[in-house]
Parts: C-alpha cells; sequence; structure tokens
C-alpha cells in the first residue's frame, strides 16, 4: 500500500511538474524562441542553398558536375575556373561597357530625380500635387509597354547599337520610384532652412544645392545602390538596344556564353559568381541605407 | 493676372523648372510613347517597309490568335506567386521580429537572394532544376522521390519559376518588418492587459496596422508578375510546349524576332490596360480591407 501510494505520488508530482512546466512564462518563452531558432535555421539553409550550389559548382572541374555522387565541397577547388570563365571571352570589355552604362545611369537618375524631388517637396507651385499624382500614375505603366515606339525613336535618331537609348532617358527623371523617395526626403527637412537662406540672399538653386542636397546624402545613397542593382542586371534593354558583341554588357555576354557553352555549368557558374559578387558586395557595404531605403517605401507608401 | 504678385509668378516659374526635366522625360518617354505605340497598333508593319493602316485588325486578331491567350493563361497562372510570397513575407518578417540573438544575421540572410537578378540568377537556377544533376532531384532522390523534368515538363516549368520567385521573398518581408516595428508596443500590452491570446493580437493589432503595407506588396508583386521576361527568355524560352510563354516573351518575339510592330504594340497596350485594370480593382476594393489610422 505504501509503495503504491509513493508511486502515485510521483506521478502526481511528475504531473504538477509538467503543469507547471508549460505555466512558467519563462519556459513559453524558450520553447517559442527554439521554435522560432528552429524555423530560422531551416529557412536560412534554403534560402543560402541556391548560393551553396553556385560556389560548389563553380569550384570544380569541368565535367565533374555530372558525375554521381555529387561532390558537394571540391577537392581540390578550382579557383582556376574563373580566370578560365572570365577570358573565353571578351568579358572585360562586357565589364567596361556595363560599368559605363551603369555608372552614367546612376548619374543620371540622382541628378535629375534629386531636382525634380526638391520641386516637388519645396515649392509650392500650383498644379503641383495634380502633377505629383501623374509622376506616382506612371509607376503603373509597364516598361515593356513602350519599348516598340522607343526602339523606333532610337532607331530614327542612329542610337541603335550604342549607350544613348539606355543612357538619356535616365537624365530626364524617369524613375517615378526615386522621385518620390528623394521628395519624402526633401519633406523632412524643416522649411526654416529655405527661408534663412532666402533672407541670406541665396537663390532657389542655392538653397537645393547647397543646403538641402548635402542633407539628403544618405537619400541619395539609396538612389544609388537602388539604381546601381537595377542597371547593373538589366536584360531586356541591352537586348533590344545593343546588337553587336563589342556593345554588350555582362547581362548580354552572360547569356552568349550560355549559347555557346551550354553544358559547361562550371564555367558558368564561375562567369554568374562574378557578375552577381557586385551587387553582394554593394548590399553588403551599404546595407544600413539600402535597407532604410526600403522601409521607407513601405511607411511612407 | 494684376492681383497676382510678382513672387507668385517667380513661384510659378521656379517651380516648372525644377520639374522640367519630368516634364520632358514624360512627353517623350512615357506619353509620347504611349500615343506612338497606339498609333502603330492600328498598322500593320514589319519595321522596313512603309506602315499600312489596317484599323483594329490587330487587335481583332488578339482575339483569334490562340498564342495570345495562351501567353495570358500563362502569366494569370503564374500571379499565384503573388499571395504565396505574401504570407511566406509576413510570417518570415514575425519571426525576425522577435528579440532574439542573431536576428541581424538571419534578416541579412533572408534578404541576400533579392540583391540578385538577371541573367546569372536565371543560369544559377536553369542548374539547380537541372532534371539529373541538379541540386533540387538530387537531394529529393537522396530521399527516395525521382523528382520531375522542372523545366523540361510542361506540367512542372511553371512552379519551378514560383518557386524561383519565392526565393526573392526577402523584398517583401523587409517591408513588412518596417510596418511591424512601427507598430507601438503599447497596443499588445493593453490587449494582454484584456486577456487577449496570440492569436487574437494577430487578428485585430498586427494584420490591421499592416494592411497599408500588404496593399503595396500586392500591387508591386501583380505589375511585376505581368513583366517577368528574363527568366523565361533565358530559361524556357517559352516552352516546354508553350507552357511558359510569358504575355511579355511573346511580346518581345512579336517585335523583335518577327519584326510584327503593329501587333506587338497592340499587345502592349492589351498589357497596359491589363495592368491598370489590375491595379484600379485591387485599389477599389482595398477600402474595404485596408486599415488607416486616423482615416
Amino acid at each position: 500500500m505504501a509503495q503504491q501510494s509513493l508511486e502515485q505520488r510521483r506521478e502526481q508530482a511528475i504531473v504538477t511538474d509538467f503543469a507547471g512546466f508549460w505555466q512558467s512564462r519563462h519556459r513559453q518563452d524558450q520553447v517559442l524562441k527554439a521554435v522560432v531558432y528552429l524555423l530560422l535555421v531551416v529557412g536560412a539553409i534554403g534560402v543560402m542553398l541556391p548560393f551553396f550550389w553556385m560556389i560548389s559548382t563553380s569550384l570544380k572541374r569541368p565535367g565533374t558536375e555530372f558525375t554521381f555522387p555529387i561532390e558537394w565541397i571540391p577537392v581540390p577547388p578550382r579557383f582556376g575556373n574563373y580566370q578560365t570563365a572570365w577570358t573565353i571571352l571578351p568579358f572585360n570589355l562586357w565589364l567596361f561597357n556595363t560599368v559605363r552604362i551603369t555608372g552614367l545611369s546612376i548619374l543620371g537618375h540622382i541628378v535629375s530625380c534629386a531636382i525634380v524631388g526638391f520641386g516637388f517637396a519645396r515649392i509650392r507651385f500650383p498644379g503641383r500635387d495634380a502633377i505629383f499624382l501623374l509622376v506616382l500614375a506612371t509607376m503603373m505603366l509597364p516598361y515593356p509597354s513602350v519599348i516598340v515606339p522607343l526602339f523606333i525613336l532610337f532607331k530614327e535618331l542612329g542610337w541603335i547599337d550604342t549607350i544613348l537609348p539606355l543612357v538619356v532617358p535616365t537624365f530626364f527623371a524617369t524613375s517615378a520610384f526615386y522621385i518620390f523617395l528623394l521628395r519624402q526626403f526633401f519633406m523632412t527637412l524643416p522649411l526654416e532652412l529655405d527661408d534663412a537662406a532666402r533672407v541670406d540672399g541665396c537663390s532657389t538653386f542655392g538653397i537645393f544645392y547647397r543646403i538641402c542636397v548635402p542633407l539628403i546624402k544618405p537619400a541619395l545613397g539609396i538612389i544609388l545602390v537602388f539604381s546601381f542593382m537595377h542597371h547593373w542586371n538589366d536584360f531586356l534593354g541591352p537586348l533590344i538596344f545593343l546588337s553587336d558583341l563589342d556593345k554588350y554588357t555582362l547581362a548580354l555576354g552572360l547569356r552568349f556564353f550560355q549559347g555557346q557553352h551550354r553544358v559547361e555549368w562550371t564555367l558558368l557558374m564561375a562567369a554568374s559568381l562574378i557578375i552577381l559578387s557586385p551587387c553582394i558586395i554593394l548590399f553588403f557595404i551599404a546595407q544600413k541605407n539600402y535597407i532604410q531605403g526600403i522601409v521607407i517605401t513601405g511607411v511612407k507608401g | 493676372m494684376l492681383g497676382k504678385s510678382r513672387l507668385y509668378w517667380k513661384i510659378v516659374f521656379e517651380g516648372y523648372a525644377f520639374i522640367s526635366l519630368w516634364i520632358i522625360g514624360f512627353v517623350v518617354f512615357t506619353a509620347g510613347a504611349l500615343f506612338g505605340s497606339f498609333s502603330i497598333s492600328l498598322t500593320k508593319w514589319n519595321i522596313v517597309g512603309t506602315p499600312e493602316f489596317i484599323g483594329l485588325g490587330n487587335y481583332q486578331k488578339m482575339f483569334e490568335d490562340e498564342f495570345f491567350w495562351k501567353s495570358l493563361q500563362v502569366t494569370i497562372l503564374f500571379l499565384f506567386n503573388v499571395p504565396l510570397n505574401l504570407a511566406l513575407g509576413l510570417f518570415l518578417a514575425m519571426l525576425l521580429n522577435q528579440k532574439i540573438r542573431m536576428i541581424g544575421f538571419f534578416r541579412t540572410l533572408f534578404y541576400l537572394p533579392s540583391v540578385t537578378a538577371g541573367v546569372a540568377v536565371s543560369l544559377l537556377w536553369m542548374w539547380i532544376f537541372n532534371p539529373r544533376f541538379g541540386v533540387i532531384n538530387v537531394l529529393l532522390k537522396n530521399i527516395g522521390i525521382s523528382g520531375p523534368a522542372w523545366l523540361g515538363s510542361e506540367t512542372w516549368a511553371l512552379p519551378a519559376l514560383i518557386i524561383m520567385s519565392v526565393w526573392g521573398v526577402g523584398g517583401g518581408m523587409l517591408i513588412y518588418l518596417g510596418a511591424l516595428q512601427g507598430i507601438p508596443t503599447a497596443f499588445y500590452e493593453a490587449a494582454t492587459l484584456d486577456g487577449a491570446n496570440a492569436l487574437q493580437k494577430f487578428r485585430r493589432i498586427t494584420v490591421p496596422m499592416i494592411t497599408p503595407v500588404l496593399l503595396l506588396n500586392l500591387i508591386m508583386g501583380v505589375i511585376g508578375s505581368f513583366q517577368v521576361f528574363t527568366q523565361a527568355f533565358v530559361m524556357t524560352k517559352g516552352g516546354p510546349n508553350y507552357a511558359t510563354l510569358f504575355y511579355v516573351l511573346y511580346l518581345y518575339q512579336n517585335a523583335f524576332q518577327w519584326f510584327n510592330m503593329g501587333y506587338a504594340s497592340a499587345l502592349a497596350w492589351v498589357l497596359f490596360l491589363v495592368i491598370l485594370a489590375f491595379t484600379f480593382l485591387i485599389l477599389r476594393t482595398s477600402s474595404s480591407w485596408v486599415y488607416y489610422e486616423g482615416g
């Protein structure tokens, strides 16, 4: 009898312990945290797998990507693949072309969208709000909807196979999103700044250039990063407007590479990785600005 | 005009001077181009000869063109990626909104795919989806499943591209995260005092507070999905058997492979109208489910 009651008591104790375990707020938090970590780790592995696969393939001896069992970490790693992939086609020339187009486009976006954004943010002219709505509405216009007339326009101008069709439009504030972003930043600056400068005899353009622009440098950084990512990876524009191999961008060159060396995944992955790396590096450098830019899109959109 | 001061006219002049770059750009590259597109869409034109006016003939032709309907169908089926990314993005954002260690590291990790794009990423996913040696089917084989041919399969090519789009879920996630962090913690504290459980808090506080961002992600997702081109062009060329004939790919083929400039322009206009209709529809219904604080 005594023994049984001891056992019962023990069972009872375990049950209460278990209940206590759950009732404790602390324990619940711990379990929740463990679940969150588990989900995050599983998700992170899934997200990183493509990158890992890319790097792993790019370091294999050409041909060995088609063998079983899969060699996850190639021994020895073939770093020479990167050089082979890069020199097998004129990637250096394409790099130069891409840098030129990307650099000029970034400049165009920053200069034009800053001027226009300032106008919308800090000058109260009649019709401003209606026009700004029109700016926002152009975000809905898909670029593919206008490629035919643009192609014909640039063909008439003799601009095909030059960088002009890709660069010139950026100098006319063609990105509604950047205008919007810069306008939001200009609006956060106190209006007293303008008044004080005006009293001191500063012109409106002076207020823009000398006072406001230096204060929104972080925003210009955001535009720089965004438009870099866009133009660096752009494919449709260069595909339509550039046809000469010497004029190709990296994206077009990589596509050409694929056509030439269809089955050499080791080299294709090596070249792809080199081309993606500036975006990844830039993201890590500018991470703070970048994330801020996106968050603002959400908060103010 | 007399009542208006010189200062008024100065402001008008300066205002329009500052936005003049945009006005020129709009007139030439947006409004002008749209008008040009419409004019060309009324003609039959192979770019070398002279355009031949055929009225609404191109639009009529679209109705009978099975590839037009196929491309519209493919693109609309692909829209399925939007709710998928919306839900997954929100879920991830909520996980990443916890106060736990290494959270910054995880946020960066999940966001990383969103900074990559274009041909390089398309090639990467072609290799991932390789039926025999791609990582997905190799892993599936390890657990005893023989995976489909993915991009080579009429059934699986489109789902494969949707899976690929989910890889970029970090972009939407980050926007949610910003919104989640903007919700005052007092709301949750008050709800806890009133005895609300986690699910109630999610439904009554979190969801309403992030609906404006949900709307933004929804609209951007729909507009973006209608413009898919690079993946289709590089990875599948619209195949197999037109299973991934995206609308913009078909437009591109008409314009720059077959030089049907008139027909391509008609397709372009319909694309514009379809996107406009979808956006308008979403905005119209949004007033019933989007919650604006103080409005």
